[in-house]
């Protein structure tokens, strides 16, 4: 099952019971005829893989469409789907044998071709899709998407590429294609999971109107209706190829004005599956006197961080971050503001990911106060300490306490700063306007080690926004994309978070449990660790 | 008649002019880009937003962009949103929806609230007089979300007597977030209505009715109703307004695809074209509400002429 789903993550889930059909008792005693409904919110935009990074369009795409790799829900690690293998000698030039057989719900067979049309569409400038940029790496991308000479916001438009078609695209034959690098990237093949990366059928080219109309995948389930504002539906592809497919019928993506409503259905039982309780549900723990037994929840993907402004005095300052950082009760703050629902981390890759290291901050990310005192004299720093956050996604309860943390350990004035939107937020921190350290967080585009550091802390890399740089751990980084397996990768891309550590970038705070609840029909529903419902695991009473 | 109306109809259009351009340009003055956190955590590829801002002509002075828009609005199009639906269609699809559930709150707030009101009004101090002075006074006192989520949690999850949210919407499972909907203003009217009667009871012309030997039901129903009623038609009136632009709070919690989630979540998003779309509707409703109030006026007190 696609659950390639890692970007966003903003809203949560649920579902309506609309069972029907002949009840069928499958081998294990489950209805395998079925149909579910669960929570949505409405999605921002067209349904087409390429161009849907938000978590309401995703839901509904990520069942109807296989990728070459999908995520599996355990552990998050990437397993063959579409993909016969993928193999590389240099990490630079991929040869990909897909799976023979395979159809899209329209009955046309899913070849080599269905892949890089898809990408090279995707890629194409002029038709600017949301997920563009994650085909850069990809031998050609300059050509076939320029640089906008004066960036979006100016007058001048991009020039129209020359070629339509990235040359790091080629097709060998009906199940087999090359993709070739500009760089060598060891963790390339980890990244095809993404939804972005998904095949689209002939019709797709044909007539895209048509297809946003009624989208057509190669996934488990299939399109069968939409009304734009209130659910759509799909249905399971009977034939199916792949080694996921679902134990019920048909899937209902309820589209709901807000979670409060969605949760009042789960309680009730006309609902089926929620991913993410509101805070309503979640303060005091409500939901387990309202839904006991049904509360479903595990460690997802996401991790709460404080970024400083390296750009900002005294934020420059190392001995002042380290100070911060000890000078914060990571473990009292999970457990007095999240109850429990909150991890602290002890590094800057998240635990889920394979060969994840505990302990590679040291006692940096340790509470203790007189190290913490002992750093913070060093500084040589006496002036105020400012925290900003946007308000509006529950950040002001723990912002506080963080303040008071180092307020009461450090003795100097840390004051938390909120500012009101998201938005207005983002886009502070973009043009390097913070006047103080901030909060950030990172969910990964794909599951792998590399995703918690590159984008991150690399010199001049896309997320990087506090202006981190650090010669000797971009050199280890370039060091480990060139690495000839995943296994040699990993272990340099450990050596760079180590490099890095002394020189606390940005702060780890906590990692997530994510807590969602089903309904009673529910005998069987799992989180995945994206934050979304394992549709594969799902079985029906 | 005729030239009254005409004359208010033609007064609409600068008032109409003035409020769209108004929303236009708070819609997208907002302080933020509003392709910011589009893409998820990370930024939206430079050709994306290129092609959001022509879509939108964000390049082009604001007063060019209002021009192009109205221009658009007059041929009846409202535009596309970012995910590429017909403003014309969701307004189409969400109006009915929220008109209804505005309807069925219109007539719970007409008829408890006038009932309750003439029954205080005419016993001046009595023990109903007081109950509704009371119970008005709480009802006022309590915020629709309060009311929305107490009704939800006592009759929806506890009593299971309704279901929590609104699966279908026809009229009959409208009636409970209506009841929510009308709760504040239903109080209002009862103090209107009681008010203006308790004031005019003693009024000449009732007097004078009841001195001619008219029956006491007649002279309510009648005599004393009708004048009574013209502050009341008045707050009925803007309220149908204010319930269409301002169920944001009930539909929220019922999840009524309606009109309110709309522009809520279309705001949430910094979808502006539906902002402005929906907004520039509820507009026109507001007024053409308040004409329609003023003619009502002629029809339920004579004297009142318009020309």
């Amino acid at each position: 099952m696609s659950r390639a789903r890692l970007v966003p993550a903003a809203l949560a889930v649920a579902v309506v019971a609309a069972g029907c059909g002949a009840a069928e008792e499958g081998p294990t005693g489950s209805n395998t005829e079925a149909g579910i409904t669960i929570f949505n919110t409405e999605p921002e935009n067209p349904l087409v893989p390429g161009n849907t990074t938000e978590v309401g369009g995703s839901r509904v795409l990520d069942p109807m469409f296989t990728g070459l790799v999908e995520y599996r829900s355990e552990d998050a690690q990437p397993a063959n789907a579409m993909a016969e293998s993928i193999e590389t000698t240099d990490s630079k030039v991929f040869t990909v044998k897909i799976k023979q057989g395979w159809t899209f719900h329209d009955g046309t067979p899913v070849t080599a071709k269905s892949f890089v049309d898809a990408w090279n569409w995707t890629a194409y400038g002029p038709n600017a899709t949301q997920g563009a940029s994650f085909f850069s790496q990809i031998e050609g991308y300059d050509e076939v998407h320029p640089k906008d000479p004066d960036g979006a916001d100016g007058p001048q438009e991009a020039p129209t590429p020359a070629v339509k078609e990235m040359s790091g695209l080629t097709v060998d034959g009906d199940h087999q294609f090359t993709i070739t690098l500009s760089e060598p990237f060891s963790v390339f093949p980890v990244t095809v999971g993404y939804e972005v990366f998904a095949p689209l059928p002939e019709a797709f080219f044909e007539d895209r109107e048509a297809f946003e109309a009624n989208p057509i995948g190669n996934g488990p389930f299939k399109f069968v209706s939409r009304t734009v504002g209130t659910d759509i539906k799909l249905t399971r592809y009977d034939d199916y190829k792949g080694d996921d497919k679902p134990k019920f019928r048909d899937l209902t993506l309820k589209v709901y004005q807000s979670r409060e409503s969605a949760y009042a259905d789960l309680v009730s039982n006309n609902l089926d599956f929620m991913e993410e309780l509101p805070p309503n549900a979640l303060a005091g723990k409500k939901y387990e006197t309202d839904l006991g037994d049904r509360v479903v929840q595990r460690e997802t993907l996401n991790m709460q961080t404080i970024a400083f402004p390296f750009y900002q005095p005294p934020y420059d300052n190392v001995e002042l971050r380290r100070a911060i950082s000890m000078a914060i009760n990571r473990e009292e703050i999970t457990q007095r503001i999240f109850e429990g629902t909150r991890k602290p981390a002890d590094g800057w890759v998240h635990p889920l990911m394979k060969g994840y290291e505990p302990g590679q901050c040291g006692d940096y990310c340790s509470f203790d106060e007189a190290k913490a005192k002992e750093a913070f004299a060093k500084s040589g720093y006496t002036g105020e300490i400012v925290l900003l956050s946007n308000t509006d996604g529950g950040h002001q309860e723990w912002a506080e306490a963080v303040a008071n943390s180092i307020k009461n350990t450090l003795g100097v004035e840390a004051r938390f700063v909120p500012s009101t939107s998201f938005g207005e937020f983002r886009q502070k921190v973009n043009a390097h306007e913070m006047t103080g350290m901030y909060r950030a967080g990172w969910i990964a585009d794909y599951p792998s080690i590399e995703n918690w550091l590159t984008p991150l802390y690399r010199t001049g890399s896309s997320s990087n926004d506090g202006l981190y740089t650090n010669p000797a751990f971009d050199a280890k980084l370039a060091e480990a994309d060139k690495a000839p397996s995943e296994e040699e990768a990993i272990g340099l891309y450990l050596e760079a978070e180590r490099i890095m550590a002394p020189d606390m970038p940005v702060i780890p705070l906590w990692t997530q449990f994510t807590v969602g609840g089903k309904s009673d029909r529910l005998k069987v529903a799992n989180l995945d660790p994206f934050r979304a419902l394992d549709l594969e695991s799902v079985e029906v009473a | 008649m005729g030239r009254y109306v005409l004359r208010r109809l033609l007064q609409m259009v600068p008032v109409f002019l003035g409020t769209t351009f108004l929303i236009y340009a708070m819609v997208w003055a907002v302080p933020g880009d509003p392709f910011e956190g589009k893409c998820g955590e990370r930024d939206c590829p430079e050709s994306y937003v290129s092609a959001m801002r022509d879509r939108f002509n964000l390049d082009d002075p604001l007063l060019v962009q209002y021009g192009k828009y109205l221009l658009n609005l007059l041929q009846g199009d409202f535009g596309l949103t970012s995910s590429g639906l017909q403003v014309a269609d969701r307004i189409a699809a969400t109006f009915p929806v929220t008109l209804k559930l505005a309807l069925v709150a219109l007539v719970v707030e007409a008829v408890i609230g006038i009932t309750a009101g003439v029954v205080s009004g005419l016993r001046n101090r009595g023990f109903l007089d007081s109950l509704v002075l009371v119970s008005t006074l709480f009802l006022i006192s309590i915020p629709v979300f309060v009311t929305g989520y107490v009704v939800q949690l006592v009759f929806g999850l506890q009593l299971g007597w309704i279901s929590p949210t609104v699966t279908s919407p026809t009229v009959g499972s409208l009636i409970v977030p209506g009841f929510v909907l009308a709760s504040l203003s239903m109080a209002y009217v009862a103090r209107l209505s009681r008010a203006s009667i308790s004031e005019n009871r003693r009024a000449d012309y009732v007097r004078t009715a009841l001195a001619k030997g008219l029956p006491p039901r007649r002279v309510v129903g009648v005599h004393l109703l009708r004048n009574s009623l013209i502050p009341v038609i008045t707050f009925l009136g803007t309220d149908l307004g204010a319930f269409l632009g301002g169920a944001i709070v009930t539909e929220g919690i019922f999840n009524v695809p309606g009109v309110g989630g709309l522009v809520f979540r279309s705001i949430l998003t910094k979808d502006g074209a539906m902002v402005t779309g929906v907004v520039t509707v509820l507009v026109l409703v507001y007024l053409l509400m308040t004409l329609l109030v003023d003619l009502l006026y002629a029809v339920l007190d004579p004297r009142i002429r318009y020309d």
